[in-house]
C-alpha cells in the first residue's frame, strides 16, 4: 500500500491516537521516511499535542481553590450535612476577617483617594489581601488572566487593598463575584455600573492603542 | 489518601474531604468550562457549580468510571447549558456555520524538532499559546481542550459534547493541523525566541 501526501494529512491524527490499521500505519511510516513535508507535518502535530496537554497551560484565577472551598462548604450547611475539621471553624473565621476586612477597606476608603473612575463604586466586599493586577493608564485592577486587561506589557501584581488605596476599581467582570454580595451590604453598585466600567475599558484601550 | 479512598470516604458522608478529592481537577474543570464559555468570570462560576453538582451527586459516582472524567462530563454538561440559556452565542465565525471540513492542509513545511517544555515555564509563551488557540471557532476548540488538554478520550469527548465519534475526529484533525501552523506562525514572530534552539532551524 502507498499513501500520498493528502492521504497523509487526512490521517495524521488518527495515525497519532493509534487508531489506524497495521497496513495504513505501515504505509504512513514508510511515507514520512520519504516525505520531509509530512514528516514536519507530523512533528508539529506532536508538539501541538504535547505542549497543550501539559498541566502549565491550564491557569486558574488567583483564589479559585478558596471561593470553592468557601462554597462546597456553604453547600454542605444549606443541605444540612457536617462539614468538619478545620474548614468548619475556617469558614466562619475567614468571614470575620473578610467583614473586618471589607470594613478597614470600606473606612479607608472613605477618606482615601479619589477613585479613577467616577463610573464606578469601590470594591468592598473583595477581600484586601487578594492578588491583583494593574496596568499602567488604567483605572480597573483585575484577577490575574482576566479577558479584558489592556497593555498587558505595563502590568503589575500588588494586592486589592493597595489597588483601591491607589483608586483603582474593581473590574466587573472577573470580579463580578465579590461585587454582587457586596452589592447587597450597600447602595450604589447600578446595573448600568457594569456598561460604565466596561466603557472605561473600552476608553483605556483607546488611550493605550491596543 | 488514595482517591478511591477519598471517593469512598467522601461517599459515605466524610464532606470536608471532598474539596481535597477535587483539587487536583481544579485546573482542569475550570479549563473545560473556559473552552466553552470563553469569559473567565463565567468559566469560573461554571466550574464552581459543577463541582458543587459534583459535590451534591456524589454518591452516585460509580467506580467503572474515571473520576476526573466524570467531573469533567459534569462541566460540560452546566457549560453547555449556561450557554444555551445566556445566548453568549451571538456571533459565529464563517467556519463555524460551514459544514464539516476534513481537507485542511497545512501551510508550512520547515524542519520541525521537539520544543523543549521549558517553553513552558514562561509566562509569555503560554499566553500565546492560548491566544492561539482561542482563534480556533468553537467547535474545533472543545473538541481540541477536551482531547488534548483534559485528556478524555475520544469516545468520551463525544459523549460529552452530544456529537458522534466521526465528528470528534474530523474537528480534532482541524484543530491540530490549524494549531500547529499558529506555532509555525508565532515561530516567525519570535515566541521561541529567546530558547537554545540551533541557528536556522525551527524547534520542531
Amino acid at each position: 500500500m502507498v499513501v500520498n501526501c493528502e492521504q497523509v494529512w487526512l490521517e495524521i491524527s488518527n495515525y497519532l491516537e493509534d487508531d489506524v490499521d497495521a497496513t495504513l500505519r505501515s504505509a504512513m511510516d514508510e511515507h514520512f521516511r520519504t516525505c520531509k513535508r509530512c514528516a514536519s507535518v507530523l512533528e508539529g502535530t506532536r508538539n501541538v499535542i504535547r505542549l497543550y496537554g501539559d498541566e502549565r497551560m491550564i491557569e486558574v484565577p488567583a483564589g479559585f481553590g478558596r471561593r470553592l472551598e468557601r462554597r462546597l462548604a456553604q453547600s454542605a450547611r444549606v443541605s444540612g450535612t457536617r462539614w468538619s475539621t478545620w474548614s468548619a471553624w475556617l469558614v466562619p473565621v475567614a468571614a470575620l476577617l473578610l467583614f473586618a476586612g471589607g470594613l478597614r477597606v470600606a473606612n479607608s476608603l472613605t477618606s482615601g483617594p479619589e477613585l479613577k473612575s467616577k463610573h464606578a463604586q469601590p470594591g468592598w466586599g473583595i477581600p484586601p489581601d487578594m492578588q491583583v493586577v494593574v496596568t499602567a493608564d488604567a483605572k480597573v485592577f483585575h484577577v490575574a488572566g482576566c479577558g479584558v486587561i489592556h497593555n498587558k506589557a505595563t502590568e503589575r501584581t500588588l494586592t486589592a487593598k493597595e489597588a483601591m488605596e491607589q483608586g483603582y476599581v474593581p473590574c466587573l467582570r472577573c470580579m463580578r463575584e465579590y461585587l454582587r454580595t457586596a452589592s447587597v451590604g450597600y447602595v450604589g453598585l447600578e446595573p448600568e455600573a457594569d456598561v460604565d466600567v466596561d466603557a472605561d475599558a473600552e476608553r483605556e484601550t483607546r488611550a493605550t492603542g491596543h | 489518601m488514595r482517591e478511591q479512598e477519598l471517593i469512598a470516604r467522601a461517599q459515605r458522608g466524610q464532606n470536608e474531604l471532598f474539596y481535597e478529592l477535587v483539587k487536583p481537577y481544579e485546573r482542569r474543570v475550570y479549563a473545560a468550562a473556559l473552552a466553552i464559555l470563553r469569559n473567565e468570570a463565567d468559566a469560573e462560576d461554571v466550574a464552581q457549580e459543577a463541582m458543587l453538582k459534583a459535590f451534591a451527586n456524589i454518591r452516585q459516582f460509580r467506580a467503572e468510571a474515571r473520576f476526573s472524567t466524570w467531573l469533567i462530563q459534569i462541566t460540560v454538561n452546566e457549560a453547555l447549558m449556561r450557554r444555551r440559556r445566556d445566548r453568549t452565542v451571538v456571533m459565529e465565525g464563517i467556519d463555524e456555520r460551514r459544514e464539516e471540513e476534513s481537507d485542511y492542509a497545512p501551510r508550512d513545511f520547515a524542519d520541525w524538532r521537539e520544543i523543549p517544555s521549558e517553553a513552558l515555564e514562561r509566562k509569555e509563551v503560554r499566553q500565546k499559546l492560548a491566544a492561539a488557540l482561542a482563534t480556533l471557532d468553537r467547535k474545533y476548540r472543545e473538541v481540541f481542550v477536551l482531547r488534548d488538554m483534559e485528556q478524555l478520550n475520544i469516545q468520551e469527548t463525544a459523549e460529552a459534547l452530544g456529537i458522534s465519534v466521526a465528528s470528534v475526529k474530523t474537528r480534532l484533525l482541524r484543530a491540530r493541523l490549524m494549531l500547529r501552523d499558529l506555532l509555525a506562525a508565532g515561530w516567525q514572530q519570535g515566541w521561541f525566541s529567546r530558547l537554545p534552539f540551533e541557528k536556522g532551524s525551527k524547534p520542531w
